[in-house]
C-alpha cells in the first residue's frame, strides 16, 4: 500500500498526485510520440482515429459521464464540426487551427441553441430529444447543398498548417495527438475546479446542488456547450481523417458507438474515454480479421459488427457498469489494500429512505 | 414587494402568513414566525404537519402561494433557489442528499460553490487565480472538517460511510457555505444516543462559536429541550403553539395533536 505524505493543499489539486504518476504518464507520452517511428503506417492511421474518437469521447463524457445527461445525438455534433471546419477551410480559406476552433464554436452554438429548450427534460426523454435533433441535423446536412454538398457529400483536403501541408499519416497522427492532449488537459482543469464539481453535483442530486447555490440550468447548458465544442473539434479532425464528409457518416450508429465508447470505457472517468476509443476504433478491424478465421456461417453474418457492439454494451452494463476503468480501479485497490479488500466498496448501494426525494 | 426591514424586532428570518397550496391541500396554512439572530429555533410536530414544506419554502424549492419570507430585512419570496445559499441560508435534508459517488472532501467543496468567483475560461486554463481560489476553498473546508472531527473520512467515498457519519457530512457541507442561518431537517433522525449527544454539542458550538443561527426540525424532544431557545409546534399546516420547549410540550393543543383528544 502506498502512503502519500501530504504537506500542502496544492498536492491534492495538482494534475498528478505523486511521482509514480509523473513517471507512468511520462512514459506513455514518450511511447505515443515515438510510436509512428516504430509501428506500420496503417496502424499510425488507425491510432489517429483512436485519438479523434477519444476527443469526441471526452466531449460526450463531460455531458453523460459527469453531468448525467444522456445524448443519443452526438454524431450530429461531430457532423456540424466536420462540415463547419471544412467550409471554413475550403470556402473561406481560414487557417487550419482557427478553422478548427471556430468549428468547435459553431458546434457549441448549435448545441446550446438545442440545450436551452431541451434541458427541461431529463433522463430518457432528453435522450429521445437529442435523437430527434440528430435526425433534424441529418436532414440539414442532406439538403443544405451549398455548404454540405448534399447527399453526395464534399471531399476534404489534407490539413495545411500555415502553408505546411500535412501530407502523411504520421503528420496527421501528431496533429490529433496534440489536440487530444490539449483537450484532455482542458477537461481535467474544468473537472478539478468549481464548474466540474457543479456538474458532478447535478449528476448526483439536483436538489442539493441547487441548495448549495448551483444554477442548475446554467450549469447544464455550460456542460452541453463544452461537450458540443469538444465534439465539434473532433468532427473537424474526423473530416480530415475520412477525407470526405457525407450525411451517412454521422448517422445514429456513430452516436451509439460514441455512447458505447464511454460506457465500456467507464462512465465518469476521463481514462474511460481512451479505453473506449481503442475498442471502438479497433473492434471493426479485429472483426474484419476474424472473418477470415471464423467459419463462414458465423463470419459472414450481415450486421455482425453492430451485433458485437450491442453485445459488448449489454454485457458491460450487466457485469461491469463502471466499465474498463472501473474494473481497473477495483484490481488496483485489491492489491493496494491486500488482504483487506471489501467487495462492498464498489457495490451499488441501495439508498436509504428516499420517500421525500425530490427531483 | 420590498417588505419593511425588521429593524424594530431585528428578526433574522421572518415568515409572514406563509401558505402553500398543493391542489386542494393547504400543506402550510398562514404560518408566521420569526427567528432572532443567534438563537436555536426548533419546529416540532407530528408527521405531515408541514415542517419540511416550510423548509422547502424558505430554501425556495417550492413557490410560496401566499405570504412572505423576509431574511435580513429583505423579501426573499421571489429569489431564485440557487441564490439562497449565497444570501447565507444553508440547509440539510431529512433523507441525506449527498453526492454519493464523490469523496467527503469533494462534497464539502461543492458547498463552497456559492462563494466561488472563478469563471469558466480561467478554469479551463487553470490560471494561478483559480489555484489560489481552490486552495482558499480547501482551507475553509478543512476548518469545518476540524470542527466536526471528520479528518478520518476526508478521502472516503460517501457510499462507503455509515449513516451517522453521512449526517455529519451533510451538516459539514451546509457549514461550508458560510451560512448566517442554518436549516437542519431532522438532524438526529437515525442517529444513536452517542451520535445525538455529539450533535447536541455541535449545535451548541455552531451557535456560540460560529455565531450561526439555527432553524431546526426535530422529533427527539430530549435534543430539542437541550439545544432550543424557542420551539414552534405545528400540526396539519398550522401553528399550534410557540414558546420554550417545556411550554410547548405542556400546551393542550400540542398534547391533543400527538395523543388525540
Amino acid at each position: 500500500m502506498r502512503n502519500i505524505f501530504k504537506t500542502s493543499y496544492v498536492q491534492d489539486i495538482r494534475l498528478f498526485e505523486h511521482a509514480g504518476h509523473y513517471f507512468w504518464y511520462g512514459l506513455l507520452l514518450i511511447a505515443v510520440f515515438a510510436a509512428p517511428q516504430i509501428i506500420p503506417q496503417f496502424f499510425v492511421g488507425e491510432m489517429s482515429l483512436v485519438f479523434v474518437y477519444a476527443i469526441a469521447g471526452i466531449g460526450l463524457m463531460l455531458l453523460t459521464g459527469y453531468t448525467g445527461l444522456a445524448s443519443l445525438g452526438h454524431a450530429a455534433f461531430l457532423g456540424v464540426g466536420a462540415y463547419a471546419h471544412n467550409y471554413f477551410v475550403t470556402k473561406l480559406g481560414i487557417p487550419f487551427p482557427f478553422a478548427l476552433v471556430m468549428a468547435g464554436f459553431v458546434s457549441a452554438a448549435v448545441g446550446i441553441a438545442f440545450a436551452l429548450p431541451a434541458l427541461r427534460m431529463t433522463g430518457i426523454y432528453l435522450a429521445i430529444a437529442t435523437l430527434a435533433f440528430a435526425v433534424i441535423l441529418d436532414q440539414v446536412f442532406s439538403h443544405w447543398g451549398s455548404v454540405t454538398g448534399g447527399f453526395r457529400g464534399v471531399p476534404v483536403a489534407r490539413p495545411n498548417l500555415f502553408g505546411w501541408p500535412m501530407a502523411t499519416e504520421t503528420h496527421f497522427y501528431y496533429l490529433c495527438l496534440v489536440v487530444l492532449i490539449l483537450v484532455t488537459l482542458g477537461a481535467r482543469n474544468i473537472l478539478r475546479s468549481a464548474t466540474g464539481r457543479a456538474m458532478m453535483a447535478i449528476r448526483d442530486s439536483e436538489i442539493s446542488a441547487q441548495s448549495m447555490g448551483i444554477h442548475i440550468a446554467r450549469t447544464k447548458v455550460t456542460a452541453f456547450g463544452l461537450s458540443t465544442f469538444i465534439t465539434g473539434i473532433a468532427g473537424g479532425l474526423l473530416a480530415h481523417k475520412l477525407q470526405f464528409v457525407s450525411p451517412e457518416a454521422f448517422s445514429i450508429i456513430l452516436s451509439i458507438q460514441l455512447l458505447l465508447m464511454i460506457v465500456v470505457g467507464g462512465l465518469g472517468s476521463l481514462h474511460g474515454c481512451f479505453y473506449g476509443a481503442v475498442i471502438v476504433a479497433f473492434l471493426p478491424q479485429f472483426l474484419a480479421l476474424m472473418k477470415d478465421v471464423l467459419p463462414p456461417s458465423i463470419g459472414q453474418i450481415p450486421g455482425l459488427q453492430g451485433g458485437v457492439f450491442g453485445l459488448i454494451l449489454v454485457l458491460f452494463i450487466l457485469l461491469e457498469p463502471y466499465g474498463i476503468y472501473g474494473r481497473w480501479r477495483k484490481i488496483r485497490l485489491f492489491f493496494e489494500v491486500f488482504p483487506l479488500y471489501r467487495r462492498a466498496t464498489f457495490k451499488r448501494q441501495r439508498g436509504y429512505l428516499k420517500t421525500e426525494r425530490m427531483r | 414587494m420590498t417588505a419593511p426591514s425588521g429593524i424594530a424586532n431585528a428578526a433574522l428570518l421572518e415568515a409572514k402568513k406563509l401558505t402553500i397550496q398543493f391542489g386542494g391541500l393547504r400543506a402550510v396554512d398562514e404560518v408566521s414566525f420569526d427567528v432572532k439572530p443567534g438563537e436555536v429555533y426548533t419546529i416540532v410536530g407530528p408527521n405531515g404537519a408541514g415542517k419540511t414544506t416550510v423548509f422547502n419554502l424558505i430554501s425556495r424549492i417550492y413557490d410560496v402561494s401566499d405570504g412572505h419570507i423576509v431574511f435580513q430585512g429583505r423579501d426573499i419570496t421571489d429569489v431564485p433557489p440557487h441564490r439562497i445559499a449565497r444570501m447565507g441560508i444553508a440547509r440539510t435534508f431529512q433523507n441525506i442528499e449527498l453526492f454519493e459517488h464523490s469523496t467527503v472532501l469533494q462534497n464539502l467543496l461543492v458547498g463552497r460553490h456559492c462563494r466561488n468567483r472563478t469563471n469558466l475560461l480561467s478554469e479551463i486554463f487553470f490560471t494561478p487565480g483559480v489555484l489560489r481560489a481552490e486552495v482558499e476553498h480547501r482551507d475553509k473546508v478543512e476548518r469545518i472538517i476540524d470542527f466536526l472531527e471528520l479528518q478520518h473520512y476526508r478521502e472516503q467515498i460517501i457510499a462507503n460511510l455509515p449513516y451517522g457519519v453521512r449526517k455529519v457530512v451533510e451538516l459539514a457541507r451546509a457549514l461550508s457555505t458560510e451560512p448566517t442561518l442554518l436549516l437542519l431537517d431532522e438532524p438526529a433522525s437515525g442517529l444513536n444516543i452517542e451520535e445525538t449527544d455529539d450533535l447536541a454539542n455541535w449545535i451548541d458550538d455552531i451557535k456560540s462559536d460560529l455565531k450561526i443561527t439555527v432553524l431546526m426540525i426535530e422529533h427527539d424532544m430530549r435534543l430539542v429541550s437541550r439545544v432550543s431557545d424557542r420551539v414552534l409546534a405545528m400540526n396539519q399546516g398550522r401553528v399550534l403553539a410557540e414558546g420554550t420547549a417545556a411550554e410547548v410540550q405542556r400546551h393542550p393543543d400540542v398534547v391533543r395533536a400527538y395523543l388525540g383528544s
